[in-house]
């Protein structure tokens, strides 16, 4: 017999006296979300920038037509002299025509130039599928156009967000994306990124840039009279 | 990178080490300031005590949901990952989790596996097995690296280097990290951590994580962290693995918000940490990175014997926030070191007696007050000092008809403690002996001896009062 099947055997041969039914956590959060004064628009964008401001992040609103140039200049203030970008996604045509020195795409295998992802990039820009305004959290899933290192191993993370996909919670993100479902199965790697990495390993002393990016600075994408 | 013997101890000589723990002034202040904070962090997440006790009862019900279709769910969390290419392994022991996990490095002919923060892992002593092996097992996680460095094991599940003050890091980095210079800044200490254990994500073939929740609906293995290095260790290298204890499964993704909301709370008082990382599946066709392998451990190690029992199966509902150590008077003030388990404090005292059985950990149920703290926090409404209470029984005296024994059941039986016992129920059950007895202690009262074993090292000896309790009633309605 296996590991396994004696691991399964053990556990059903255990009692069981109570069946609980399945927990209704979409009902438990419609009730919560009555109990609260609910949000529109407006104040999901500012409880955003304000979690994410707490989490060490910044966000600069910016507009369909300017936040290109925005970077532009943040990339030059910042003094990034290699910014790595997806292909193929809806803003990488803007990007390539924004004049951004450096600027390099992430089309090889991450096995054939490793080293120099770690040493010689100086700054990664990725998309976002949403965001989370209760915790001021982005939803960035990796694929094949924009993979998994680009917002993790550069030292600063640009990460553009259309405020059209905030969303109240978690949970309400899940299902307005229909997370799992058939249409839209979980990608290999799916991730919630609130601010630069951190740690308080020493003495509970906060310190930024512990493995991953030192900085995020999120554009956010806004229409031209909420700026 | 230099390390030093394990500087761990037996779980069997809690007794002995707690005291040298209490005379220690610096050990007792890091973990006084540091649970202090902790608290303070995790009070300021929950205003609304009403709303957190929906929550808690919200989260108590998905633990059970799932303990109680836990085979299913295992079973059916297999079928998903297999389906989505990530290899599921099972182990009933650490011996054979790390057997597991030797040969998967092996296969890949591995020098060096770096590793995200993995509780379970600790359980296993993975790390003694790899260096066995002939391979490089690593600590990413700031804190476990600098406990590594040092020899040491984690005196936290959540802040494994939380015992050590910055000027001991300082020391340590600047005598075992080669090129590092000393300095008490912890963004300079931090920054030599992270230029170091960069270079090792580049060259390592093997990545280890921990799970936080693996969802068995869509076959994710979810990872709660705020460093980046989890990312990294399930990301840069050729193959992951990850481990994980069996009772982590839930059945649907919709259930993982609720409980990770309340784990990041109750552990730093944080509303979310930096990253939560999903994996469902390795690198695809096109895809850049990622591992090209994954392989899932999922491990017993007793935990199928608390299972056995539903009282105890509670246990299994725990999902590693840390708080009830954060708010543990005892745990404060001996530190996780003492215990000599992979899971000090409340947590480690009722899971400990089934991972490495009572004979060895029959004291660790008894270093409570039973204030109750422990359950008050606990996001998933363990009632630990039930529990506690259980294991102090089962420690001394055999099962009870209908239940089966645990690893070590009686292990700490003394005939001694049985004829005292013995003799108060006989006492108490009987009012004429109850008084005859009383009435003696009373007027014998002088001949109480001045030192009654560890009871007098602190405090004053007990004496019986002039008169017994029923005189003195007596007297008084006699008025």
């Amino acid at each position: 017999m296996s590991a396994r099947e004696r691991i399964l055997r053990r556990l059903r041969a255990a009692p069981q006296s109570l069946a609980p039914l399945p927990p209704d956590v979409c009902g438990f959060y419609a009730a919560e979300r009555k109990r609260s004064a609910g949000d529109d628009r407006t104040q999901r964008i500012a409880r955003f920038c304000g979690q994410m401001a707490g989490w060490h992040g910044e966000v600069i609103p910016v507009t369909r037509g300017s936040w290109a140039q925005t970077l532009r200049q943040l990339c030059i203030a910042k003094k990034v002299g290699s910014l790595l970008y997806g292909r193929n996604t809806p803003y990488a045509k803007v990007l390539e025509d924004a004049g951004i020195g450096g600027l390099t795409p992430y089309d090889r295998p991450v096995d054939v130039w490793k080293t120099d992802l770690f040493r010689d990039i100086d700054a990664g820009f990725t998309t976002t599928r949403g965001a989370i305004a209760e915790t001021g959290t982005l939803i960035v899933w990796p694929d094949a156009n924009e993979p998994r290192l680009l917002s993790l191993v550069p030292p600063i993370h640009f990460a553009l967000l259309d405020a059209d996909q905030l969303h109240g919670t978690l949970i309400e993100a899940m299902t307005a994306q229909g997370w799992g479902a058939a249409a839209t199965p979980m990608p290999s790697n799916a991730l919630l990124i609130s601010g630069p990495s951190k740690t308080s390993d020493i003495q509970v002393t906060v310190a930024y840039g512990a493995h991953g990016p030192k900085e995020l600075i999120v554009l956010l994408l806004v229409g031209e009279g909420e700026l | 990178m230099a390390v030093s013997e394990l500087k761990f101890v037996p779980a069997s000589e809690f007794k002995q080490r707690t005291g040298a723990a209490v005379a220690d002034p610096h050990l007792r202040r890091s973990f006084r300031t540091a649970m202090d904070y902790l608290m303070a962090k995790r009070a300021a997440q929950f205003p609304d005590s009403a709303a957190l006790e929906r929550q808690r009862a919200l989260a108590e019900h998905i633990r059970k949901y799932s303990l109680s279709r836990l085979p299913d769910l295992l079973e059916q969390l297999e079928r998903q990952l297999t389906a989505n290419g990530i290899q599921v392994h099972w182990a009933e022991n650490g011996e054979q989790a790390n057997a597991i996990i030797v040969g998967i490095a092996k296969a890949h002919a591995a020098k060096l596996m770096v590793k995200g923060k993995s509780m379970v892992s600790e359980e296993t002593e993975l790390n003694a097995a790899m260096e066995a092996a002939g391979i490089e097992a690593l600590e990413c996680d700031m804190g476990e690296y600098i406990v590594q460095l040092d020899g040491e094991k984690p005196s936290h599940i959540i802040m494994p280097a939380i015992h050590k003050t910055k000027q001991q890091i300082a020391k340590l980095f600047a005598e075992k990290v080669p090129g590092a210079s000393y300095t008490e800044s912890v963004d300079e200490l931090i920054g030599i951590g992270r230029a170091l254990l960069r270079e090792k994500f580049m060259s390592a073939e093997i990545g280890l994580s921990g799970v936080n929740f693996a969802v068995a609906e869509t076959g994710t293995l979810c990872l709660v962290e705020n460093e980046g290095n989890g990312r990294m260790c399930t990301s840069v290298p050729d193959v992951h693995v990850a481990i994980t204890g069996i009772e982590k499964v839930v059945e649907k993704l919709e259930h993982v918000p609720p409980l990770f909301g309340l784990l990041t709370r109750s552990a730093t008082g944080q509303a979310i940490t930096t990253y939560f990382n999903m994996i469902s599946r390795r690198r695809q066709p096109g895809e850049r990175d990622g591992p090209k392998e994954v392989h899932l451990v999922l491990l017993d190690n007793g935990r199928t014997q608390a299972y056995a029992d539903e009282q105890l199966r509670t246990t299994l509902q725990c999902i590693r926030c840390g708080a009830c150590m954060n708010h543990c008077p005892v745990y404060t003030r001996v530190g996780g070191h003492a215990y000599g388990t992979t899971y000090p404090g409340p947590i480690g005292e009722i899971f400990s007696p089934h991972s490495m059985g009572l004979a060895t950990t029959h004291a660790l149920p008894t270093a409570s007050t039973l204030c109750g703290a422990c359950a008050e926090v606990c996001p998933v409404k363990i009632p630990i000092p039930e529990l506690l209470i259980r294991l102090r029984g089962d420690a001394t005296h055999p099962a009870s008809p209908g239940h089966a024994p645990l690893a070590g059941q009686g292990a700490a039986a003394s005939l001694l403690m049985n004829v005292v016992w013995g003799a108060w129920a006989t006492v108490y059950s009987r009012p004429a002996l109850y008084r005859a007895v009383t009435w003696l202690a009373t007027r014998l009262r002088a001949l109480t001896p001045p030192i009654q074993s560890g009871w007098t090292r602190s405090r004053t000896p007990l004496k019986a009062a002039r008169r017994t309790l029923h005189e003195e009633l007596a007297r008084r309605r006699g008025k």
